[in-house]
Parts: structure tokens; sequence; C-alpha cells
């Protein structure tokens, strides 16, 4: 193994062994589920301008809802938190590749295979899946169009790239750090992909046990979600939020651990409670597992359960309210300048805050019952997933991309994207907040007179956003096409060890370990 | 986990971790994994619409295709390690991934034994009336009394002779399920699998202590074990359908026996398909008692299918 460089043509993508480019293809793949999840979004804003409808039937509508959140949790978010993993953690951790880099361009590829499918249900017969993201029993089952089947394995093979690829991170991580990179050392990016890998390894299983009983319950007979046969509607949500709660841990825990790399930076003060840091992530990861079911307070569970559940929800304030003051503790008294990724991370903070808060109200199982369906939970999880997952990836990409690409970015673009993402994403959603007390339901395309002027707000904040990351495509191209030239350690005394190597990075790094102080 | 190769500061004398090349074993099974996933969503949709198609031809290839291709991916990785081009550090990474592999397994599992438990203790008493939950269930299933196993469906007790879910004349457990085999099957089973763990271990002593004779011996043991309990297996499933009535389709007795009885068959003709390979391998002079991460992650496996089987044992059969 030499210095050589990258393969010619495109072979180089489709054979490729080499973390490098992996990352990159599951970054760009990821952009354009973006953006199609994107449009799937805008055509729901559209539809949901004015009361009545216009321009799509209710049944399409439905489609759209459920292909925005497929799209936008399977196809955008984990897979670009998957390649920042790719592109990162063997640079982070002094190591020449990642662990298994064959079954690593396997974990990519899949995932192309999987989406053609399942947006092609769109074009079949029925229509494609319309049951919501969350796909509930009996309405993706009995009453579901011949399409789902397809959905059925789409999912499949996503959990099986999902599996390969923390399989992956896991050993890249247990086994190729070099010597003297202790598990303490490590940079908390690595740390809360560690944890993020474990839950994936752990979740995305019972996912897959999941659909093969809605499989099995279509096809051939069984009766799991069924009352009919003995089996229960409700044994799907318990099975579906097993997976499903966990799994909106996996589209977070990365998100601190990018924060926690670029506020320390750009406040030019270390983390502060580097330890602290690694424990509330363990926990977090922890109590993920028990607190499942406060997404289904209103279907029916004995008091006992809903007060379980009310109180382990609650617990998980604790470590997230250590990780928010740490950040805060961080920039307390820092040399603090607001580049892009720092505009970006620190609007991670509060709005991430502001998700979290409406998240504490909605865990109250009685006043959930209240909430329950209506857009203040569209409004909840769209604030801890948007300015939460989202910025923390855009903020990502800043930080590290003229490491990757060896130029800088125009600072300038850069900020008019954060603030024109910003103010969008708050027009959008902090509207939903106030129709959905009032008692709007989310997933229909209609509504009464008297949401219409904050559903018109709330659609021109889409539209706002939603045309800004096509500004942001533009900078990124922009960025990699030239401009200045970074240097090695791109920012101020940044620490880590991808620092520590050229921009941009070549090919091949650390082939043989690095010395760790 | 050795130390050996941990060291401090020096970097002297660091093995190259073996990144290989380029490969086309990944895009080539991707695309056979979406012929095989697509045929076999067409293959579903055309039986359950009772129509002809193409899907099973479709599943056909991609399946083949994903056989050859993780065939020759397989080769690869094995001549690699015979040309001494792996690390001890890379022999690591394959431990870890076996490990957490079988780990995703388990939670597979899980999600069905979930299932199950959550039907016997809650959904099962709620839907025959028990309990707050259950208080208003008879507008929907009157006369409809819960017990383990469902040997009457709720289906049963309101639709009469038009109903879709038939109950099982008589369950699996020991009081019914006498049938012609010498006692009770599952039991038999039991005794099959878990010897079939010991000759697993002997075979890896006798590999340990350079003893081929007894390294193969004992693996085609267990390879014939393997093939007796999936053949019992195979009968109890005749019996179930021709004898008992118990059917995919009688209701969620039949639901949760099948799928939990039937994944475990499935995961234990995996693990004797891998055993069956080492056992070829080792005919060829393959494994060294320092270097037989092929063998072992064969036999972890099996030792994990083992004890699904434990499981399985006690909360479907006896409990």
């Amino acid at each position: 193994m030499g210095d050589h460089g990258p393969a010619q043509g495109f072979g180089r993508w489709l054979f490729t062994t080499n973390h490098k480019d992996i990352g990159s293809m599951y970054l760009w793949f990821s952009f354009a589920m973006f953006l199609m999840g994107g449009v799937f979004a805008l055509v729901i804003r559209a539809e949901l301008f004015q009361p009545g409808l216009q321009l799509v039937e209710p049944e399409f509508f439905n489609q759209m809802t459920t292909m925005h959140g497929l799209v936008m949790v399977f196809g955008a978010v984990m897979p670009a938190f998957v390649g920042l993993a790719n592109w990162l953690i063997p640079m982070m951790v002094g190591a020449p590749d990642m662990a298994l880099p064959r079954m690593n361009n396997w974990s990519f590829w899949i995932l192309p295979f999987a989406f053609a499918l399942l947006t092609s249900t769109l074009f079949m017969e029925g229509g494609g899946p319309n049951f919501g993201w969350t796909f509930y029993a009996p309405l993706s089952t009995t009453y579901a169009p011949p399409s789902v089947t397809y959905f059925i394995f789409a999912v499949h093979i996503m959990g099986a790239s999902s599996i390969m690829g923390s399989i992956n991170i896991i050993a890249t991580i247990l086994n190729m750090r070099a010597p003297g990179m202790t598990l303490m050392k490590m940079p908390l990016f690595v740390w809360t992909w560690l944890i993020t890998a474990y839950l994936l390894i752990a979740v995305m299983p019972v996912l897959a046990g999941c659909v093969t009983m809605m499989l099995m319950d279509i096809h051939f007979g069984t009766s799991f979600f069924n009352a009919a046969g003995g089996g229960d509607p409700v044994l799907f949500q318990h099975v579906f939020w097993f997976f499903g709660h966990p799994e909106v841990y996996i589209m977070i825990l990365p998100a601190f651990g990018i924060v926690s790399a670029i506020i320390p930076t750009f406040a030019r003060k270390p983390l502060f409670g580097y330890a602290s840091m690694v424990y509330a992530t363990a926990s977090i990861a922890f109590l993920s597992f028990i607190v499942w079911a406060h997404h289904m307070f209103t279907v029916g569970m004995p008091i006992a359960g809903e007060l379980f559940f009310m109180y382990a929800t609650m617990l998980i304030a604790v470590p997230t309210g250590v990780k928010v003051f740490n950040w805060i503790t961080t920039m307390f008294r820092g040399s603090m300048t607001f580049e892009t990724p720092m505009l970006f991370s620190i609007a991670f903070v509060i709005l991430f805050t502001i998700g979290g808060f409406s998240g504490l109200m909605l865990a109250i199982a009685p006043a959930d019952f209240q909430y329950h369906d209506t857009y203040f939970v569209v409004a909840h999880f769209h604030y801890v997933l948007v300015p939460g997952a989202i910025f923390s990836i855009f903020a990502a990409v800043y930080y590290w991309l003229p490491k990757w690409c060896g130029n800088m970015y125009d600072e300038r673009l850069g900020k008019a994207h954060f603030w024109l993402s910003f103010i969008g994403l708050n027009v959008t959603f902090f509207p939903m907040h106030f129709v959905g007390l009032a008692g709007m339901p989310r997933r229909i395309p209609d509504y009464a007179l008297q949401f219409a002027d904050f559903n018109q707000i709330a659609s021109m904040g889409a539209f706002l956003f939603g045309f800004s990351q096509v500004f942001f495509l533009f900078i990124v191209i922009k960025t990699i096409r030239g401009g200045k030239q970074a240097t090695e350690e791109v920012w101020e005394n940044p620490e880590g060890l991808e620092w520590t190597i050229p921009s941009p990075a070549p090919y091949h790094t650390f082939t043989t370990p690095p010395a760790i102080k | 986990m050795s130390s050996e190769t941990h060291m401090t500061d020096s970097n002297d004398a660091y093995e190259p971790y073996y990144v290989p090349e380029q490969s086309a074993f990944p895009i080539l099974a991707s695309i056979s994994l979406f012929f095989l996933i697509f045929g076999l969503g067409s293959f579903f949709n055309e039986l359950t619409a009772d129509e002809a198609g193409s899907g099973r031809y479709i599943a056909i290839v991609g399946f083949l295709g994903l056989v050859s291709v993780l065939f020759f991916w397989f080769r690869q990785a094995i001549m690699e390690n015979r040309q001494g081009m792996n690390s001890l550090q890379l022999k690591r990474s394959y431990v870890w991934g076996m490990g957490w592999f079988i780990f995703s397994e388990v939670m597979f599992f899980f999600a069905f034994f979930g299932a199950l438990f959550y039907v016997r203790n809650f959904a099962g008493p709620w839907l025959g009336g028990e309990g707050d939950k259950g208080q208003f269930m008879h507008l929907l299933w009157e006369g409809y009394k819960y017990t383990w196993p469902v040997l009457e469906t709720p289906d049963q007790v309101v639709e009469g002779a038009k109903a879709v879910f038939v109950g099982a004349d008589s369950s699996m457990y020991p009081k019914d399920a006498h049938n012609g085999l010498l006692f009770w099957l599952p039991m038999w089973n039991t005794i099959i699998l878990l010897s079939s763990s010991v000759t697993v271990h002997f075979a890896h002593v006798g590999l340990k202590n350079d003893n081929r004779k007894q390294f193969k011996g004992w693996l085609l043991l267990t390879v014939l074990l393997a093939i007796v309990f999936l053949f019992l297996q195979v009968a109890e499933y005749y019996e179930a359908y021709a004898h008992y009535g118990l059917t995919l389709k009688s209701g969620i007795y039949g639901t949760t026996f099948f799928m939990l009885t039937g994944f475990h068959g499935f995961h234990v003709f995996l693990g004797m398909t891998m055993l069956l390979i080492m056992l070829l391998r080792a005919q060829k002079g393959h494994f060294t008692h320092d270097d037989c991460f092929g063998f072992e992650s064969a036999s972890w496996y099996w030792h994990f299918v083992d004890v699904v089987w434990v499981c399985l044992f006690f909360f479907v059969y006896i409990i």
C-alpha cells in the first residue's frame, strides 16, 4: 500500500475502499435526499398555505408526509452522519482507514438502491406508502397499498446498510486507534458515534423484525397486529417505538459530538466537562431504551405504564441539561468569534434547547393528551431535528470542508446561508407551536379557518428555508472549485489529529499511526 | 484482546494494516441484493393477488447473484489471510465485526420474543376482557375468553364458520403434542442442539491441540447433529400442519410459534451452512491452532443459535 492517489474515472466511486471517498459519497447522497425530502415538504407546505384543498389530492398528501419523513430520517440525516463518521473518525483516531473497507463500500452502495425502490413506489399502482413515516398497523397492513411490500424490503436493506456501517464504526473506534489514543482522549465526535453505532446495532434489527411482522401479516396470514386472530395493533406501536425512540437519539448524538468540537475552537477554550459529556451521552443512550411508550400515551396503557414512561422520559432532561450547560460554560468568558460553523453551533444550542423544552411538555402524560398528534408535536420534533441534526451537519460541513477540499469557503456567503436558514426555519416551525396548542391536527391536508394566518407564515418560511439550501449547494460547489488556500490547521488552534495533516487531506492518512501526546 | 501490538511511543514495530485497493464485490452485491428484494416484493404481491408474474425469477437471479458474490468475496478474504496479508490488528477487526453482528441477531430475536411476552402478558388478557383495558372488549369480541395457547381466536368466537383465523386443534405443549416420535420432539431437539454446542467445542479443542482428526471428526458430528435438528423441526411442522391444525393462519399462537421457531430454524440452517463450509475448508487444510477465525466465528454463531433455542424451548414450549 503506497501513497498512490485515487483511481481514475467513475470506477473510483463504484469500487472504492477509501474512507474519504465513501464519506464523500454518503454526504452527496444525503444532500440529494435532503433536497428530495425538502421538495416533498414544500408540496405539503404549498397545500397548507390555505385552508381547503388546492393542489393535491388528500391521498397524495398522505404519501408526501410519509415520504418526507422516511427520506429525511433514513436518507438525509442518517447517511450524512455516517458520511461524517467515515471522513472524520479514521483521521481523528489516527487510523489508516475504516476497519473493514470493502464492507464500508457495501454499506454505502445499498442506499441508492434502497431509495430508488422506495421512491419508485410513488409511481406504482395504488401509490406509495401513505401511512405516515411511523407506518402504524393496520394502516400499513390491512389498509396499505400494494407498494408497501417494496417499502418493507427497502427498509430491510437500509437496516442492513446501517448495521454494517455501525459494525465498521465500532470496529474502527475500538480496534484502530493509534497507540496512546485512550478512550478518554478520543474527540467527543468519536465518542458520540461509538454510542450511536451501538444504538443502531441494537435497534435496527428490531425495526427489521417489525417490518417482517408486517410482511407476514400482509402476505402470509399471521395475526401479529390483528385482534381478530388474538394479536394487537398496539403491539406494532410498541415494537416500532422500541426502535423509534433510540432512533431519534441516533439522529442527535453525533450532532452533540460535532458542536462539542466546534464550540471550543471558536470560544478558544477547551471543552468544559469532557468526562461528563461522555457519561451524559451514555446515559441518554441507556435511557433511550426505556422511554419508548411516551409516543403512545393516548393509545390506552395502564396507569402504571403512563407514569413509568413519563418519569423515565423526564430523566433524559438531566444528562441533556449537563450537555447544554457544558456548551454554555465552554463559551463563558471565551474569546469568541462567530464564523459560520460557530453560528450554526450556537443556534444549535439555543434552538435545540427550545425543542428539548417542548419535549418536556410532551413528556407530561396528562398534558400530552392535549398535544398528541397536533402540530405542537410537529413543531417539537422539527425543532430538535432541523436546528439540531441538520444545523449540526451544516456546521460540520463548514468546519471540516477546508480540510476535505483544501479551500476556504466564502465567509460572507456562509453567514448569509446561516441567517437565511435560521430565519427560514424559525418562521416555519415556531408558528406550528401555536396552531398545535390551539388544536390543529397533523397529517391532514385541510384545516379550520382560524389556523390560516399561522399556516401562511409557516409556508413562506418553508420556501425561504428550502431555497436557502440550494444556495448552500452553490457555496459548497464554489468552495470545492476554488477559493483561498486552507492551512493545515484551518482554524486558530483547533484540537484534534485531523488538523495535523495537510489540507486537502491526502488520499491516505496515518498509514503508520501518529504519536499521541 | 492480546496486547502485544499495543505500543506506547515507538511505531517502529507497526505492522501495516491491509487496506484492500479497489473491489467490485460491494457494488455487485448491492445490485444482486436489489434484484433479490425487488423480485421478492413482486413475488409476494403476485402471490397475494393470485397473479402470474416474473417476481420469482427476478428474486432467483438476485439470490444466485448474491450467493456468488459472497462466495468470491469470502474466498478472496480467506486467500488474503492465507497469504499473510492480515496483521493481528486486522484479525481483531474481524473478531469485533462478528461479535457485533451476533449482537444484532440477538436483537432481531428480541423483537419476536418481545411480541410474545406482550401478547401473553398484556394484549391477550385485555382482549379477553381483563382489567381497565378490557372493559369494552366485549363490544367487539363478545364471548371471547383468553387462554394461552389461543386455540379459539376472537374471530372464530364472533364469526363462527366464516372466521379467517381458525385456531389449532391442540397446542405444541408437552401435554398435547405427544406424537409418534419417541416421546416429545422439542425435548429431543433440545438435547441435540445442546449436544452440538458441546461437539463444536470439542472440535475447537482438537484444533487448538493440533489434533486435526479430532477437529474434523467433532466438526462433522456437529454438522450431522444440525441436520438431524432441522429434520426433526421439519417433522414437527409437518405434524403441526397435518395433525394439530396449527398453521401460520391459526391466530396469534400459530403466528408466534411459527415465526419464533421458523426464524430460529432458518438461523440453524445458516449456522449449519457456515459449519459445513468450515468443514470443507478444514478438509483443504485450512486453520491452524493460532489462526482459525473463520471456524471460531462460525462456532460463536452456533452457540448463539443454541442459546436462542434454550430461550425458545422455555418460553414457547414449556411455560
